[in-house]
């Protein structure tokens, strides 16, 4: 089915181009869902508004429309890359916008906007103010779920799981001091004791870390993923050491002193870099989904911790990171899409409820001690809740 | 050329002549040409295609009839003219299934050499020959195939193809470091005879590969536009088989995932991507020179895969079911196109050569630096090419309610050091798409020696 072609509309009603001196640098808080397939708009007959970029012009379809979900398809038909933005009325803040067209490309452009005045533009060459024009969201009648709290409630969920991630990686250094002590010491047994439960920090907060490229691989390289040549180091280089197979010879102490010093000089890195990341609604929203992810692809295989078997406290850690990232953003949600909210409140509690009958004191059962049928029924909890955790950021960025 | 449907322009080698051609080679116990005045002869034992066309072919009906009455044992009987369009020939300068357009199905099984006896291997390869050229050809196996065998001994060929039309079956067969040494030792008086381009394949970052899964000393892919004819095939050969080589590791496929001349389309892959838009085609004559045919080598003791090619399996899971919960934004940045028509992110259209300079807002390039159609390009592997010829799968679900599925990865190279090696070792360290959504289960390499020449057999040049 290669690439369906959009349904043609005669541009009907095109706007005077009104050029409007504005910033356009402004951050952009609202990503809007761009994506390249038809997607049918609010009014499914009418099909998406065409939008049509070239050097000199940005026609648009129609003028005005119904107030609801929106479809503008951007076809780029110029020879420079090219942007689209829908403004609010004061022609500053973003409603919505869809970049890095190619030439020739289509991308589409899915936003929710109530009644009143907008402006659209292109942005040939990705450079100035765009070409502009008048764009008008007319009263459908029904009621758009946004309002002028939204930004408000979306950009506090995104302060309190800042301040997560600043705690989970203070406690992260802390724990991982403790550990690689009693590692470098040779305190076998407290630092197996320590292992698992101090790296429930790092995998609550795993998409943060993970978007270091040079920190990762250094942290948490598992043996199969090294590269010929690569140094291992971090947390399996240990966990293999504390967690030995047969056959395996134990590193020497000056080698462990090495491996510790180094997960702990890597770790206080970490938790400096975060303190400079730039979170906003859609990392979130992203982050929560990849977390269930890593729980789907190497916790629920038991492939993540193959010499400890302690998967569980990483898979209880990735759900407490995605969960914590679904609450920060739960009111803001709850404004666009109730439902969703609700579904994923059942799904986490069911998975939760799950995991806990594997609880033990303070940790866990083992992976290799779980019963097969034991894993099928985590995994399908696990799918149950990835499945509409994949809608968060779409319901709350769009 | 005659390995090659495109190259049917070969004066010598026309369908027609091929089938004739096939005729007196296909058994090895009886190596003189037959007379192309056989073809048609009510002599005949009951085909495939005989079967089929006996309801549709008028004037053969009374012919075929008396073949199939007459119970006659003398086999490799030619198919009908009619069914020309639907084989491949079999013969050839080149192996057939490595540039003829790719079928629709695979099923390819890799066999481990079970005996240490030079002759034995010899025989079955004598063997696999004729069986091979038959099947190709919508014959059944053996002298006395499927049904007009003694009634008290099983019937010689499985008989599940038996009405079905050849398919455009393919039987591509190669070598593994296997079938060379074993435990640090030559086996089968081979010594000196592995091509120093059948390397044992490093170790890639993030391999996950099953023992039952990879290696193997002899391969063998049977590509058919029907899955029960290609099936039939690999049945046949592990039976004829038994006791000299038992099977290893095989694998279905279904849904090319590359096209290997331009008049296909680019199908696509589980992902729902457009898979193989850069892929040597047929008719990229000089290209296939230097990047899929082997050449002569530098020791005289592997000049026997001049004019072969080296072929790279690879068993791809795929996580599917993370995939669909991707956003199609994140989607196509991994893959560096877009989803609908395939084009580069970059712009233009399918075919559009990818810009990686062209940068984007913030001045990131359009095409990220760790998306795939990046890494995999020849502009960023020293210009080096591949003809690729994979197939979808889907083995079941895996007990975690997860599709077992993914690409089931086959490529043709000229020298693997050279052109598979360098690409997969960048793909997997920097290739976004492989560290996050997929999973390296299987592994093999094989040399494919050239065509076999009617009278020959597979690997002649090997043993000679
Ligand atoms: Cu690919």
């Amino acid at each position: 089915m290669p690439g369906t072609p959009l349904p043609k509309m005669a541009s009907r009603h095109r706007k005077s181009l009104a050029l409007v001196a504005a910033a356009a640098a402004v951050p952009l808080v609202l990503a809007g869902c761009a994506d390249n397939a038809k997607t049918p708009g609010s009014n499914a007959s009418a099909g998406p508004i065409q939008v049509t970029s070239t050097k000199t012009e940005c026609k648009v379809s129609t003028g005005s429309v119904p107030s609801g979900n929106l479809s503008f398809a951007v076809k780029n038909e110029g020879t420079e890359i090219t942007e689209f933005y829908l403004l609010a009325e004061d022609g500053l803040r973003i409603v919505g916008e869809v970049e890095n067209i190619g030439p020739g490309l289509t991308r589409n452009l899915v936003v929710t906007a109530p009644a009143g005045k907008y402006t659209t533009a292109c942005k040939p060459g990705m450079q100035g103010d765009g070409i502009r024009s008048a764009f008008e969201v007319t009263d459908s009648g029904n009621k758009t779920a946004v309002d002028a709290d939204f930004q408000k409630l979306a950009d506090t969920g995104v302060q309190q799981y800042a301040a997560y991630v600043k705690d989970q990686t203070e406690q992260l250094v802390t724990g991982t001091k403790a550990f690689a002590d009693a590692y470098a010491a040779g305190d076998t047994s407290k630092a197996r004791e320590l292992y698992a439960a101090t790296r429930m920090h790092w995998e609550r907060i795993e998409p943060v870390a993970e978007s270091f490229g040079d920190l990762d691989p250094k942290l948490d390289a598992r043996e199969a993923d090294l590269e010929p040549g690569q140094e291992w180091t971090g947390w399996h280089r240990a966990e293999k050491d504390l967690f030995p197979p047969a056959g395996y010879t134990a590193l020497t102490a000056a080698e462990r002193a090495k491996i510790a010093t180094q997960l702990v000089a890597d770790t206080e890195e970490l938790g400096k870099r975060t303190r400079t990341v730039e979170l906003s609604a859609d990392k979130l929203g992203n982050g929560a989904k990849e977390l269930l992810d890593e729980v789907a692809r190497g916790k629920v295989t038991g492939e993540e911790e193959i010499w400890s078997h302690t998967d569980l406290w990483d898979f209880q850690a990735n759900v407490d990171g995605a969960r914590i990232a679904f609450e920060s953003l739960k009111p803001a949600l709850t404004q666009k899409d109730a439902a969703l909210a609700k579904s994923l409140d059942e799904k986490f509690s069911a998975l939760q409820a799950e995991l806990k009958k594997h609880a033990t004191g303070d940790g866990f059962a083992y992976y290799n001690e779980l019963s097969a049928t034991e894993v099928q029924q985590l995994a399908a909890l696990v799918d149950a809740l990835g499945e509409p955790l994949s809608k968060l950021t779409s319901a709350v960025v769009l | 050329m005659s390995g090659c449907p495109f190259g049917g322009t070969s004066p010598e080698a026309p369908d027609g002549g091929t089938q004739a051609d096939a005729v007196g080679s296909a058994p090895a116990a009886a190596p003189e040409p037959a007379v192309a005045s056989d073809v048609g002869s009510p002599k005949r034992g009951l085909s495939r295609r005989g079967l089929l066309s006996l309801a549709g072919v008028g004037g053969a009906v009374a012919g075929l009839a008396a073949g199939y009455l007459s119970h006659d044992a003398v086999p490799a009987e030619a198919a009908p003219a009619s069914t020309a369009g639907d084989v491949v020939p079999f013969y050839g300068e080149r192996q057939a299934g490595i540039v003829t357009p790719a079928q629709d199905r695979l099923h390819m099984a890799a066999f481990d050499v079970t005996v240490e006896d030079r002759t034995a291997v010899i025989k079955l390869l004598k063997d696999w020959t004729a069986a091979a050229e038959a099947m190709t050809a919508a014959r059944t196996t053996g002298r006395t195939g499927a049904v007009d065998g003694p009634y008290d001994a099983p019937p010689e060929d499985t008989g599940e193809a038996i009405d079905l039309a050849a398919g455009k079956l393919t039987l591509t067969f190669g070598f593994g470091p296997g079938l060379f040494e074993k435990d640090g030792k030559a086996r089968f008086g081979l010594d000196g005879r592995r091509p120093d381009a059948l390397i044992d394949l490093p170790r890639f970052p993030g391999d996950a590969l099953q023992p039952e899964r990879t290696g193997g000393d002899i391969v063998v892919q049977a590509c058919a536009d029907d899955p029960q004819v290609a099936v039939h095939a690999i049945r046949n050969l592990a039976r004829i088989g038994f006791g000299k080589v038992r099977v290893r590791w095989s694998q279905l496929g279904f849904g090319r995932t590359s096209s290997t001349s331009r008049a296909q389309t680019t199908p696509r892959n589980l992902f729902g991507f457009k898979d193989g838009t850069a892929n040597l085609k047929v008719e990229d004559g000089t290209l296939l020179d230097q990047h899929v045919w082997a050449t002569a080598g530098s020791r005289s003791g592997e000049a026997w895969m001049a004019g072969g090619s080296y072929l790279v399996s690879r068993r791809i899971r795929m996580h599917i079911e993370i995939w669909d919960r991707t956003s199609l934004r994140e989607q196509e940045g991994l893959i560096g196109r877009t989803k609908g028509a395939g084009a580069p992110l970059s712009g233009g259209e399918e075919f559009t050569a990818p810009d990686f300079g062209l940068k984007g807002r913030d001045g990131g390039p359009l095409i990220a630096v760790d998306s795939h159609v990046r890494l995999a390009h020849a502009s960023q592997n020293d210009g080096v090419k591949m003809l690729r010829r994979g197939y979808n799968y889907t083995d079941g679900s895996d007990g975690l309610g997860h599709l077992d599925a993914g690409l089931f990865f086959i490529a043709f190279v000229k020298d693997p050091r050279t052109h598979y090696v360098p690409m997969q070792m960048a793909m997997a360290k920097s290739d976004k798409l492989a560290l996050e959504y997929l999973k390296h289960t299987g592994s093999g390499l094989f040399a494919v020696p050239p065509g076999i020449k009617p009278g020959g057999f597979i690997g002649e040049g090997l043993f000679a």
